[in-house]
Parts: structure tokens; C-alpha cells; sequence
């Protein structure tokens, strides 16, 4: 994850003033990040690219309303957090309403796109891995992503999520506790047998 | 202090976040407590095999296409408003005119004038009644500059 720099802010003040061209700075900069977010969040390329582009859109719309010596990643992830929580609630009651009422349609409707076809090397373990991700509720799946994807640190975590460091290691810890009961339950046994 | 106290610093220790005093306090921790030693190692084996799954990165032509999508799809936005903005103009001046006429014309019966009146005045209290209602929460709304 890239730091702030003065081209940063350089653009950021560009941009306050309708530049477009100083907007391709942020998208260029950060585009990769918000593709790989959104694809862990939504766990499908193509849905990955469009609400990565659309939360760009709306970043671009928004953009005076970033408060002058903000930081722009934080404030654009939210943006694009919300886009993909909405994505996925609307995921969940169109399958909802096409499959009647189900035991859980969120965690369904989000496991099920998980297709493990967009891990790189594949093998057993890290599709059972990439499927356990899918099956995390949102908010423990968010820090798995940005630690483990993005190699984001916890001060990073924190800003990003608007929280403290303590919230994050918190949340840490519950996701990986849930994903390690959900390699345990599969088929094929827990994190010990997965080497 | 109790294993629930040292969650944190668990997931610090595995992260390498901690400072060397946190990592003193917690290594102390780990040598007296098996039950701590045998979750971090579990955790240990997860973090590993969590870190080996890379997602696929998309072609070369995505990334040089991405930015121009994002220009086009902006664009295109300006374009729709400025076309949505024209269309409800002339929707509103066309049936201005037609009601106008429909007033004017002797030939159309009172009752049905008067229906027209009331429709236009229906409306417009409603128009008026939504956007009173969207500015007021608007700005009673605390949450409005949140996390900007």
C-alpha cells in the first residue's frame, strides 16, 4: 500500500477544482488495490472490476467533500466497502427470492461466488482456503483481505476502517479463529492436515 | 492478566507488530501457558497456508483499458444528466401546454378542468411536501459528515 506523497496532495488539490486528468493519478495509483478489495469482498472478476471502476466514479463525483489534508485511500475505501456490502445484499435477496427463504442467504450467496478459478497456482488447499474466505461474514473477511492480500499494516487497517489498532487485532483474531473451524470442518480435516 | 488479555498481542506476534517490549511480555506469557503456545502454533500453520493463496492478476490490456473506462463511464454520467435534465424541462413544458390548451378550449367540460386543476395542484403539494421532507433530514442528519 502506497504512503502519501506530495503528488498526492498536489493532485488532490487539482482534482477539488474538477481536474480529470489529476484523477487519473489516484486511479492509476490505486486501481490494482481496489480491484483485488473488491474481489476479495465479492469473490468474482467481473463484479470485482465494475465496483472497483464505480467506486472510482463516485470518488471522482465526491471528491470536495474530502476533507482538505485528508488522505484520499482511506476515504475512497470506504466508498468502495459500501459499494460491494450493497453489492452483496442485493446478491443475497435476488437469490433469496429466486431460491425461497434459506437457512442462511448471506453467507450462501456470498460463498457461492467465490468460484476458486481467480486463485493463481491452485491446488486443493488453497481452494478450500480461498472458499473458507467466502464464508466469512463481512467484517472478518475485510481484515483477512487487507492483511493477507494487501500486506496492509495495522495502522493502515485502522485508518482504512476508521477504527483503533485494538479493534483490528480483535477482529483479527475472530476471523482467523472462524476460518480456522471452517478448514476444521471440511472435508479432509483442519489446518494441521493442509501442508 | 488472563489468555483473553493476550488475544491481541497474539495476533501482533504472528503479524510482527509488536514493539520489543510487547514481545518480551507476551514470549513471557507463552513459556508458562501451553494453551496460548498450541493456539499460536495453529495459527502459525493457518497464516501460512492463508499467505500461499495469491488471487490471479488480470491482463495487461484491463489495466491500460481501466482508466478510460472510468473517463468514459464519467462522461457519459455528465451526458445522462444533462439529457435527463432536458427531458423532464420539456415533459413539464409540453404538459403545461396541453393543460393550457384543455383550459382554454370552450369545448372541454368544467368537471373536467377542474380535474386537471386539482391534478396539477396534487402535484405540485407533493413535490413540494418530498423535498421539504429530504431537506429537513438532510440537515438534521448527524451522521451526514461522517467519515469523509
Amino acid at each position: 500500500m502506497p504512503s502519501v506523497c506530495q503528488e498526492e496532495i498536489v493532485a488532490m488539490r487539482r482534482c477539488r477544482r474538477g481536474s480529470r486528468e489529476a484523477f487519473e493519478v489516484f486511479v492509476n495509483r490505486y486501481m490494482k488495490d481496489a480491484y483485488f478489495i473488491a474481489l476479495g469482498l465479492v469473490g468474482n472478476r467481473e463484479d470485482a472490476m465494475d465496483l472497483s471502476q464505480e467506486a472510482f466514479i463516485r470518488a471522482y463525483r465526491n471528491i470536495k467533500r474530502v476533507k482538505p489534508g485528508r488522505r484520499f485511500f482511506p476515504w475512497f475505501y470506504q466508498i468502495l466497502k459500501n459499494l460491494c456490502v450493497s453489492h452483496l445484499r442485493k446478491r443475497k435477496y435476488r437469490r433469496a427470492s429466486s431460491l425461497g427463504a434459506a437457512d442462511s442467504p448471506e453467507a450462501a450467496a456470498t460463498a457461492d461466488c467465490f468460484s476458486p478459478d481467480v486463485v493463481a497456482g491452485r491446488n486443493e488447499t488453497k481452494d478450500k482456503v480461498w472458499q473458507a474466505i467466502g464464508k466469512l461474514d463481512n467484517k472478518h473477511r475485510e481484515v483477512i483481505i487487507l492483511r493477507h492480500f494487501q500486506n496492509m499494516s495495522y495502522e493502515q487497517i485502522a485508518e482504512a476502517l476508521f477504527c483503533n489498532q485494538g479493534t483490528v487485532t480483535s477482529r483479527l483474531y475472530y476471523a482467523r479463529k472462524r476460518l480456522k473451524e471452517l478448514l476444521g470442518t471440511e472435508k479432509g480435516g483442519g489446518t494441521s492436515d493442509m501442508r | 492478566m488472563t489468555c483473553d488479555d493476550y488475544k491481541d498481542l497474539m495476533m501482533g506476534y504472528l503479524d510482527n507488530e509488536l514493539s520489543d517490549e510487547q514481545r518480551q511480555r507476551f514470549e513471557e506469557h507463552l513459556a508458562g501457558c501451553g494453551e496460548c503456545a498450541s493456539e499460536l502454533e495453529e495459527f502459525k500453520k493457518l497464516k501460512a497456508i492463508t499467505d500461499e493463496v495469491t488471487l490471479v492478476e488480470p491482463e495487461d490490456r484491463m489495466w491500460q483499458e481501466y482508466w478510460g473506462s472510468i473517463y468514459n463511464r464519467i462522461e457519459r454520467g455528465v451526458g445522462w444528466i444533462i439529457f435527463s435534465i432536458a427531458g423532464i424541462l420539456l415533459v413539464i413544458y409540453g404538459g403545461f401546454k396541453i393543460i393550457e390548451e384543455l383550459i382554454k378550449d370552450p369545448a372541454v367540460g368544467m368537471i373536467l378542468k377542474i380535474g386537471l386543476l386539482a391534478l396539477i395542484a396534487g402535484i405540485a403539494i407533493l413535490f413540494v411536501s418530498v423535498l421539504r421532507e429530504r431537506l429537513y433530514f438532510w440537515k438534521k442528519d448527524r451522521y451526514r459528515d461522517v467519515r469523509r
